[in-house]
C-alpha cells in the first residue's frame, strides 16, 4: 500500500505533499492522487522524521507485569516514534548477545517500531566486570549504546576501560551520574522541600561529580560519552564547559525534568517518584536553556512503566520512574515550543536526527527527502488533550501528567512506510521483515 | 479537623483549641473516675509499623480514657512483615470496623498517602511518620510549656499561646521529626526557635526555616532561653560520619553536669525538655534530666492528654 | 441566616425584674423542698446554668439563718463529654468542673440550667453527675420551661412556662455573660 500524505508542513515549515511508496519517500511537492494509494490529509498537521527515544524500558525480559515489548513499541508508535533503545535493565540484563538478540527478535516480530537494544557495559550490572560489547556489537541488534541505566558505572577506573574498549566497535557508553555514597536511601533532591518533609536528599552534586570525572576521562581516551538525563543546572553548565573544550560528550534530558519540580512532592503521591528526582524550578529553567542552546542534544523520555502495586503505597516503598513516550512530544512542545525556544525543525534535530545518530540508527533520523525511509510523524500542534493514563497503550499508569491538558497530539506515525497510527489511533504492525 | 498529620497544618485557633481541650482533658485525669464517656463504642486502632511502646502506650491510654475500644497492630507480628501493603493492611482495619487510625510508619509521607487516598475514609493521627513529623508530641511539648510559664507567671494557661517564648531545639535535627513539628507549631504560637546543632545534623535546606541555626549551644543558653529541647542522638550516628564519637558530640551539644551548672549559677529559669527515650550521659547528664528543671515526666502526662484532645476533636463531628 | 424569608421576630418574655422575682420564687421552693439548707448543694450547667446557680445561692444564704456562705453551696458541671450529639455538632471545648468543698457524696444537688427542651442535657448531667459521685437526690431547677420534651425527664423547680414553637428559639441573657438581664423568644410561631 502507498501513501499519499497531503499538505502537511514539513519541519513546520512549508505545506507540502508526500508521496511514499514501498516504504520510502517517492516525490514531494504538489501531487496528484492516483493508482492505488491512501490519502492522509494533513492539512494545518506538522510532519516530522519519526521520534527515536535514547533511553527506554521496555521491561521483557523479566517484568512483563510491567511492560512488554509489545505493549512498550505500540505506547512508543503512538508517542510518533518509530525506534526506541531500550535499556539493559532487564531480568536476566541485556549483557549477553543472546539476550540482546531476543530482545531485538521480539521487536521486530512486534513491529511497531525499531527496538534497538542497548547493552549492560558491566556483567549483570554489578559495576565489576566488563560485559561482552563485541559480542553484543556483531550480534543482530548490532548493539551501539551500552550503559547501566539504573545504575550508576561508579568505579572510575572501570569506567576509564569502558570508554576505551568501547571505541572499537564505534559505540558510546551512556551514563546514569549517580554517586551512590551521596545518594544513599535518597528518595527525592535534597534542597528546602527535602528538609522540610524529613526525606533523605539527593545532591545535586551526586549527578554533576559524576559528569565532570566523566566528560575528563572521555577527554583523556578520546571516547564518546553520552550522559542520560541530566536534571540540574549544574550538570548542564558541566557539559556546556565540556563541549566548549571539544569533548565528545552528548547529554540527554526527559520531558518531564523539563516541565516538573520537587514541589509536587510535597503530595507524597509516589507517581512522582522517580531517578534523578525532580528537582527545582531553577533547573528546570537551566535545562530548558540548555536545550535551546545545543549543549543539551536530545530528548529521551526514561520511560519507566511500573505495576500499580509498586506506585499504590507509601512513598518510601515506591518504585523510581515515569512513563513518558505517549507523553514527549505534547510535553517538548509545551515547554520548548510553545515558550518560543526552539521550532519544529530544531524538534527533528532533538527527538529525531541526533538521537539516530548517537545510537548509529542507519535508517532512522533521516532528513526528508526523496529516496529516504519513510519514518514520520505527523503532528496537530493546535490539538489539546487531557492526559488519561487508562487510555495508554502503556501498561503502565504512572504517568505524572494525569490530568494535565497538553496541547499536540500525534495523527499518525509512519515505520518505514507502513502506518502504525492513523488518526490518532494505533492501527496495525507491519509484518516482520529480514 | 478531618485528620492530625502535621503542625504545619493548623492553624493559631485550632492549635489553641486542642491545648484547651488538654487541659480539661489532663484534669480529669486526677480525679477518681478518670474515664469520660465521649467516644464510647468507637474503636481506635494503634496502627505501628515501628517500634514505640511508650507512644502506643499513651495513645491507649488516651483512647480507654475516653471509652473508646483500642485494637493494637504491630507490624512484627503480623503479615506485614510478609509484605503486605500498607494499602491492604489499612482497608483490613476498615473492614474489622475501625472508627479511626492512629499510625507510626517508619515511611516520610505514609499517614498522608493514607488520608489522600481512598483506602480508607477515616480520621488519621500521625504518631510519627520516618522524619517528616510527630504532631502529637509538639502539641504536648507545647502543652507543658504553656502550662510551666503560666504556673511560673501565676496566670492560667487557657486560651493562650506562646507568644515571645524562646525556645532552643538541640540535637539531631536533621533526622527529628520532633523537631519538624515543634518548629512549625511553635512559630504558629508566637515563639522563637533556635536549632542548634552540629553542621553535620542539620538539614541543607535549614536555612530557609523559621528559626534561628547555632552551632554554639554555650552561647545560646548564655542568651536565655525559656526552654531547651534536648533531642535523642543516636551514638551509632558516628558510623555515618555525623561526628567523630559520642564524646565529642557530648562535649559540645549534650546538655551536661558542666551546662546545668551555668543554668542554675544565672539563676535563669529555663526548662528542660525531652521528648524521650533519653540517652542518659550522651544528649543529656543524669543530673539534668533529674532537675527541677526537667519535664519529661509532665510531658508523659501531658501526652495522654493531648492525645485525648486529638482524638476528642477527630472523632467528634464527624458526622457532619 | 435565610435572607430571602421574612425577619425573624423577637419578643421579650421576662424582663430582668422578672427574672429576679422568678429567682426569689424558686430559691425559696428549694428550700421549701429540702425543709432547710442542710447538705444542699446548686451545680449550675455551664454556660448560664452556673451564673443562675449563683443568684440562687445568694438568696437561699440570705434567707438562711446563721451564716452561710452562697460560695460553698454553688459549683458547676461541665457536661460536653457526657453529650449524645457530639458526632452531630461541631467540636465542643469542654469548661472545668468545680464541686463545692464538701463534695456531693450524700448531698441534695440541685442541677441548675437555663431552659428545659429536649431534656438530653439533664440526661447528660445526670451521666456526668454519677462520675463524680453519689448525691442522696438530685433535683432540676430551670428557668424556663420551653416544652418539647424527647427523654421522660421534668423539673422540679421552674421559672416559667414558656409554651414555644420548635421553629422558635429562646435565648436568655444573663448580665454576668451578656452584660444585660433578659429572656427572649425569637422566631415566627
Amino acid at each position: 500500500m502507498n501513501y499519499l500524505i497531503q499538505q502537511a508542513a514539513i519541519l513546520g515549515g512549508e505545506a507540502q505533499d508526500v508521496l511514499i511508496v514501498d516504504g520510502k519517500i517517492a516525490q514531494i511537492g504538489s501531487i496528484e492522487a492516483s493508482g492505488d494509494v491512501q490519502v492522509v490529509d494533513a492539512k494545518n498537521l506538522v510532519l516530522l522524521p519519526g521520534l527515536v527515544d535514547t533511553h527506554t524500558h521496555l521491561r521483557e525480559p523479566g517484568r512483563e507485569d510491567a511492560e512488554t515489548v509489545e505493549t512498550g513499541s505500540q505506547a512508543a508508535a503512538k508517542g510518533g516514534y518509530t525506534a526506541v533503545h531500550a535499556m539493559a535493565n532487564s531480568t536476566p540484563v541485556a549483557d549477553t548477545a543472546g539476550v540482546v538478540e531476543q530482545v531485538y527478535e521480539l521487536g521486530r516480530k512486534a513491529g511497531w517500531v525499531d527496538v534497538r537494544p542497548v547493552g549492560a557495559v558491566t556483567v549483570g550490572l554489578a559495576g565489576k566486570q566488563l560485559s561482552e560489547i563485541g559480542a553484543m556489537a556483531d550480534s543482530r541488534a548490532q548493539v551501539k549504546m551500552f550503559s547501566d541505566d539504573g545504575i550508576c558505572v561508579w568505579d572510575p577506573l572501570l569506567m576509564r576501560r569502558a570508554l576505551e574498549y568501547v571505541k572499537a566497535f564505534d559505540g558510546v557508553i551512556a551514563q546514569h551520574a549517580q554517586e551512590p555514597r551521596l545518594t544513599e536511601g535518597a528518595q527525592m533532591n535534597e534542597g528546602e522541600v527535602s528538609s522540610i518533609l524529613g526525606m533523605p536528599g539527593w545532591p545535586a552534586v551526586a549527578e554533576e561529580s559524576i559528569i565532570a570525572r566523566d566528560v575528563l576521562l572521555a577527554e583523556h581516551v578520546g571516547a564518546r560519552l553520552h550522559v542520560c538525563h541530566v536534571s540540574t543546572a549544574g550538570s548542564v553548565e558541566i557539559i556546556r564547559w565540556a563541549k566548549a573544550r571539544g569533548i565528545n560528550v552528548t547529554a540527554e534530558v526527559t520531558p518531564h525534568h523539563l516541565l516538573l519540580t520537587d514541589e509536587l512532592v510535597r503530595t507524597f503521591d509516589p507517581v512522582y517518584k522517580v531517578n534523578p528526582p525532580l528537582r527545582r524550578e531553577a533547573d528546570v529553567q537551566a535545562l530548558r536553556a540548555g536545550v535551546a542552546d545545543g549543549t543539551i542534544d536530545v530528548i529521551g523520555t526514561d520511560h519507566a512503566p511500573h505495576p500499580s502495586e509498586s506506585k499504590d503505597c507509601e512513598w518510601g516503598a515506591a518504585a523510581m520512574g515515569m512513563t513518558g513516550l505517549e507523553t514527549a512530544l505534547s510535553i517538548v512542545q509545551h515547554t520548548l515550543v510553545d515558550t518560543g525556544l526552539l521550532d519544529w525543525a530544531d524538534v527533528a534535530r532533538i527527538t529525531s536526527e541526533v538521537p539516530a545518530q548517537i545510537g548509529r540508527v542507519a535508517d532512522q533520523g533521516r532528513p526528508i527527502a526523496v529516496g529516504e525511509p519513510a519514518n514520520l510523524a505527523l503532528v496537530d500542534p493546535a490539538a489539546r488533550w487531557t492526559v488519561d493514563p487508562s487510555a495508554m497503550a502503556t501498561k503502565g499508569r504512572n504517568s505524572p501528567f494525569a490530568g494535565m491538558q497538553l496541547p499536540g497530539a500525534v495523527r499518525a506515525t509512519f515505520f518505514h512506510g507502513h502506518p502504525t497510527v492513523l488518526d490518532g489511533q494505533l492501527a496495525t504492525p507491519r509484518a516482520a521483515h529480514a | 479537623m478531618k485528620h492530625l498529620l502535621s503542625t504545619a497544618d493548623l492553624t493559631r485557633e485550632e492549635a489553641i483549641s486542642i491545648l484547651d481541650i488538654a487541659e480539661e482533658m489532663r484534669e480529669s485525669g486526677t480525679r477518681a473516675i478518670k474515664k469520660l464517656p465521649a467516644l464510647r463504642g468507637r474503636t481506635v486502632v494503634n496502627l505501628f509499623f515501628e517500634d514505640s511502646t511508650r507512644t502506643r502506650i499513651s495513645f491507649e491510654a488516651a483512647a480507654k480514657r475516653l471509652s473508646a475500644d483500642v485494637i493494637n497492630f504491630s507490624a512484627k507480628g503480623s503479615s506485614v512483615s510478609k509484605g503486605e501493603s500498607l494499602k491492604d493492611t489499612a482497608q483490613t482495619l476498615l473492614a474489622i470496623g475501625a472508627d479511626a487510625v492512629v499510625i507510626r510508619h517508619p515511611d516520610s509521607g505514609a499517614p498522608a498517602r493514607l488520608a489522600a487516598t481512598d483506602w480508607i475514609g477515616l480520621p488519621i493521627v500521625n504518631a510519627g511518620d520516618g522524619t517528616h513529623e510527630h504532631p502529637t508530641q509538639a502539641l504536648l511539648d507545647a502543652f507543658t510549656l504553656r502550662r510551666q510559664v503560666a504556673l511560673r507567671d501565676g496566670t492560667s494557661p487557657a486560651g493562650q499561646g506562646l507568644d515571645g517564648l524562646k525556645v532552643a531545639i538541640v540535637g539531631d535535627i536533621l533526622h527529628s521529626r520532633v523537631a519538624r513539628s515543634n518548629l512549625w507549631l511553635l512559630n504558629t504560637l508566637g515563639a522563637e526557635v533556635t536549632m542548634v546543632a552540629p553542621p553535620t545534623l542539620l538539614p541543607v535546606g535549614a536555612h530557609s526555616w523559621p528559626c534561628t541555626i547555632s552551632y554554639d549551644l554555650d552561647a545560646v543558653i548564655a542568651s536565655g532561653v525559656d526552654a531547651l529541647m534536648m533531642l535523642r542522638v543516636q551514638g551509632e550516628r558516628m558510623n555515618a560520619a555525623y561526628f567523630p564519637n559520642p564524646r565529642e558530640y557530648s562535649r559540645y551539644w549534650g546538655l551536661d553536669d558542666a551546662r546545668l551548672g551555668q543554668l542554675d549559677s544565672s539563676g535563669a529559669e529555663t526548662l528542660i525538655m525531652h521528648p524521650g527515650p533519653m540517652n542518659r550521659g550522651l544528649e543529656i547528664s543524669s543530673a539534668a534530666a533529674d532537675s527541677p528543671r526537667s519535664t519529661v515526666l509532665d510531658q508523659v502526662t501531658n501526652g495522654v492528654a493531648v492525645r485525648m484532645a486529638s482524638l476528642y476533636m477527630l472523632l467528634s463531628g464527624d458526622l457532619i | 441566616m435565610n435572607e430571602n424569608s421574612v425577619p425573624d421576630v423577637s419578643r421579650t418574655v421576662l424582663t430582668g425584674d422578672d427574672i429576679d422575682r422568678v429567682l426569689t420564687r424558686v430559691a425559696f421552693e428549694i428550700i421549701e423542698a429540702n425543709k432547710g439548707t442542710d447538705d444542699l448543694v446548686l451545680l449550675g450547667i455551664p454556660s448560664r446554668g452556673f451564673p443562675l446557680a449563683q443568684r440562687l445561692a445568694q438568696r437561699i444564704a440570705a434567707s438562711a439563718p446563721g451564716d452561710l456562705d452562697p460560695a460553698a453551696l454553688v459549683g458547676q458541671l461541665d457536661i460536653t463529654m457526657y453529650r449524645d450529639d457530639l458526632r452531630h455538632s461541631t467540636t465542643r471545648t469542654p469548661s472545668p468542673t468545680r464541686l463545692p468543698a464538701g463534695g456531693i457524696d450524700g448531698k441534695v444537688v440541685v442541677l441548675v440550667d437555663d431552659v428545659l427542651y429536649s431534656g438530653r442535657t439533664i440526661r447528660a448531667a445526670l451521666d456526668a453527675l454519677a462520675d463524680w459521685g453519689r448525691p442522696r437526690i438530685v433535683r432540676l431547677a430551670v428557668l424556663v420551661d420551653r416544652g418539647h420534651r424527647e427523654l421522660p425527664i421534668r423539673a422540679d423547680h421552674v421559672g416559667k412556662n414558656l409554651p414555644t414553637a420548635k421553629s422558635e428559639k429562646v435565648r436568655v441573657h444573663l448580665a454576668e455573660i451578656d452584660g444585660t438581664n433578659e429572656v427572649m423568644i425569637e422566631g415566627v410561631a
